[in-house]
């Protein structure tokens, strides 16, 4: 678990570049936005968010009943958290699809992209560990082996949660 | 020490179930943490090689004036290709070799926190130091924008091919990043988390706070290279705009990105040195280490104070007058804690029963280059003057009096130092003196002549300069060959007494350590019993014991 936070703190040192480079261009651009292009739709991103905030609490409640060794319990919150997580993910997914403008439209188009899709990946692998730590709990026995992963993939996925807080205010809520 | 201590532990080698006991453990997938160990530093060795050989190309092509032995594309590619060899595969996988064989042991840990983690780490290095060198296959040669690979000139790609030398560079860059980061958060969490009982902060070897201090570094600051090589690589390769300023990028924060782990990363290097240095002394010159402890925090306050100092890198790079005055600031003040170490090191030779072993030589050595590249160093802290030598051939040698005079000769050291206890036999110590007279006459010649051109104004990265600068050059490059010719007795040596040297004794120093108490080599999982430490590690001359036994003790 320290091991993990360790690497936590160096993730963080990313993200911080990706966000200091998105500042260091927004505030030194004479044209920030692409041609055409007058804004980002905030509503869904918005909503999103509200769903990817609200399964940091789901997941910790799967990990209380965990706690309380009650395996369903578990599982049932478990599984809310990747589907809460998959929905961001489809969000995020449709929101690209319907952008008018690419990665290489300028700083604004490059920073848009590389920060929403390191995020995304992030958010991609906290599922995938989800799923594993899932097919554990399956594994008679191996309630005691789980436990530590649990903790460490649910600390993953409100260090996810936490960055794209700020990700959301620095790129929807600061136009 | 007592003998009693000394023979409770274990003196053979147990192999564990289903592994080699032979000298085919190093080419599997071992998790053991002394294989990996040796892994590694064969591994850098190798490069080191590599990148001595264009070193000697480069010092070929500047015995003369004229561009005659190789031309300047060719010669844009050896030196970026040397300093990216010399750096990212040879000096941070050969000090994670070493801290990899030494910080187990050291603690009192049967192996890394996370030895599979450990594994991987290491195997992603000759994977990336493939593609690395792949790049002298492709259209166009290797990447030629230095190992700093500026943007714009880094984004240039005259044969138009997606697969280019800059876009292999960028790949391996950021693969040996993801590495050193495993890496960093494997040895960080054994340090933390595996001490054995009794071994305090404040009786941890210097070389393990140095190691530590040195990785904490390459948490906090290797993330921000990594993501500036990212954003570089998708400028190259896919069309955006981030550092391309006809996109509307901005060229400078590459340069921040880069300065901000990249200034730090001579710390990387040069802490575990510091270690190797702090080891080194007390044993050879018999006697404790002075200010024990000073030397042990500062370690951490350089890696603190490695974190504001990027920006000295910048001081011609457009930077506002304030900013230089801050960083040129925070530059000095770095001196201070390094000077403690230096201050330390004299006071705990002076006056010693001082032994000139191979070891000791390459630690006195490197000692006096480090003296002579702080001064320098401390020269070039200051804007008024680093501005006047702005890529001039003084830079050039300050660096290489750092990263040769005092990190290679540490190596070498450590090397020496520690090779009775990795591979059971002596070294030869003939061969072992050779080897150091010919590195450091060598060194010298070879980077104290940049001093002198760089003050006459001569560029870095030519192939070709002014007749005025010929007198110099010839020295430095006569110098190279010598340093060239320096590494054949080490191999010889190595090589030989590995093969056949005489058998070694689990302590051939009489050293303090917890490396020392186990057998040469140690066997799997280093201690039969994990000691409970009872004392300091530079108690030199005094007679309490380092290490308690749970069945010595039971038996009393």
């Amino acid at each position: 678990m320290f091991g993990f936070v360790v690497f936590l703190l160096s993730e963080t040192v990313i993200f911080l570049s990706f966000f200091v480079g998105y500042i260091v261009f927004k505030t030194s651009a004479t044209d920030w936005l692409p041609p055409g292009v007058e804004g980002l739709e905030v509503r869904s991103p918005a909503i999103a968010t509200a769903i990817l905030v609200s399964s940091s609490f789901v997941i910790t409640i799967a990990e209380r009943y965990l706690h309380r060794e009650n395996l369903w319990g578990f599982r049932s919150f478990w599984l809310l958290t990747m589907v809460m997580g998959s929905t961001f993910l489809y969000a995020q997914a449709m929101e690209w699809l319907s952008l008018p403008f690419g990665f290489t439209a300028g700083t604004f188009g490059g920073t848009f992209y590389l920060l929403t899709g390191f995020h995304g990946l992030h958010v991609l692998a906290g599922i995938v560990m989800q799923g594993v730590m899932l097919g554990r709990s399956f594994i008679p026995n191996n309630y005691a082996g789980g436990e530590h992963g649990v903790a460490s993939t649910s600390l993953f996925w409100h260090f996810v949660d936490v960055i794209w807080i700020v990700l959301f205010a620095l790129i929807y809520l600061w136009q | 020490m007592s003998d009693a201590t000394l023979t409770a532990l274990p003196k053979t080698e147990q192999p564990h179930p289903g592994a080699p006991d032979n000298w085919k453990r190093f080419f599997t997938f071992s998790t053991d943490h002394k294989v990996i160990g040796i892994q590694y530093i064969v591994t850098a060795f190798f490069f080191f090689l590599i990148g001595g050989l264009l070193a000697m190309v480069m010092r070929g092509e500047l015995i003369t004036p004229a561009a005659d032995l190789v031309d300047r594309t060719v010669y844009n590619g050896l030196f970026t290709m040397h300093g990216t060899i010399m750096l990212f595969m040879w000096t941070f996988p050969f000090l994670n070799g070493l801290a990899n064989y030494l910080v187990p042991l050291m603690i009192g840990a049967r192996d890394m926190a996370f030895p599979k983690l450990n594994a991987v780490a290491f195997w992603m290095v000759p994977v990336f130091g493939v593609i690395l060198m792949a790049s002298f296959l492709v259209p166009g040669g290797p990447s030629q924008s230095g190992w700093w690979a500026y943007p714009p000139v880094s984004l240039q790609n005259p044969t138009g091919n997606l697969i280019n030398g800059q876009l292999l560079w960028l790949v391996a860059v950021a693969l040996s990043g993801i590495s050193s980061i495993l890496g960093a958060v494997n040895i960080v969490t054994t340090i933390v988390r595996m001490r054995a009982l009794g071994l305090g902060w404040f009786r941890m070897p210097v070389f393990v706070w140095a190691v530590m201090s040195a990785q904490i570094i390459q948490l906090f600051g290797l993330p921000a290279l990594t993501a500036g090589a990212v954003m570089l690589l998708f400028d190259l390769a896919v069309g955006t705009s981030f550092f391309n300023p006809a996109g509307g990028g901005d060229p400078v924060l590459y340069q921040h990105f880069f300065w901000f782990y990249s200034h730090p990363a001579v710390y990387v290097i040069i802490l575990p040195i510091f270690g190797v240095f702090s080891e080194v002394f007390p044993v050879h010159a018999r006697k404790p280490l002075f200010g024990y402890p000073f030397v042990a925090v500062s370690s951490l306050v350089i890696t603190g104070l490695s974190g504001v100092v990027w920006v000295h890198h910048m001081f011609a790079s457009g930077t506002p007058d304030w900013m230089r005055m801050l960083f040129m600031f925070s530059t000095m003040l770095i001196s201070v804690p390094t000077g403690v170490k230096v201050f330390a090191w004299v006071a705990t030779v002076w006056g010693g029963k001082i032994q000139l072993t191979t070891p000791m030589l390459f630690a006195l050595g490197g000692l006096v280059m480090f003296l002579f590249a702080g001064v320098t160093g401390i020269m070039l802290a200051s804007a008024p003057f680093d501005i006047h030598v702005n890529n001039t051939y003084f830079v050039v040698g300050h660096f290489h009096y750092v990263i040769y005079g005092a990190a290679v000769m540490g190596a070498y050291a450590a090397i020496y130092h520690w090779f009775p206890k990795m591979t059971g036999h002596m070294y030869y110590e003939g061969l072992g003196k050779l080897h150091f007279a010919l590195t450091f006459i060598g060194a010298n010649l070879n980077f104290f002549p940049m001093h002198p051109l760089g003050l006459q104004g001569m560029p870095r990265r030519v192939a070709s300069y002014d007749p005025e600068f010929a007198f110099w050059n010839v020295i430095a490059s006569i110098g190279g060959f010598i340093l060239g010719l320096s590494t054949l007795p080490f191999i010889l040596n190595i090589l030989s007494s590995w093969v056949q040297g005489k058998k070694a004794p689990n302590n051939p120093w009489r050293a303090i350590g917890l490396e020392w108490l186990v057998s040469s080599p140690p066997p799997h999982e280093n201690f039969a019993e994990i000691p409970v430490v009872v004392s300091g590690p530079y108690g030199y001359g005094s007679n309490e014991p380092l290490v308690e036994l749970a069945e010595s003790k039971a038996a009393e």
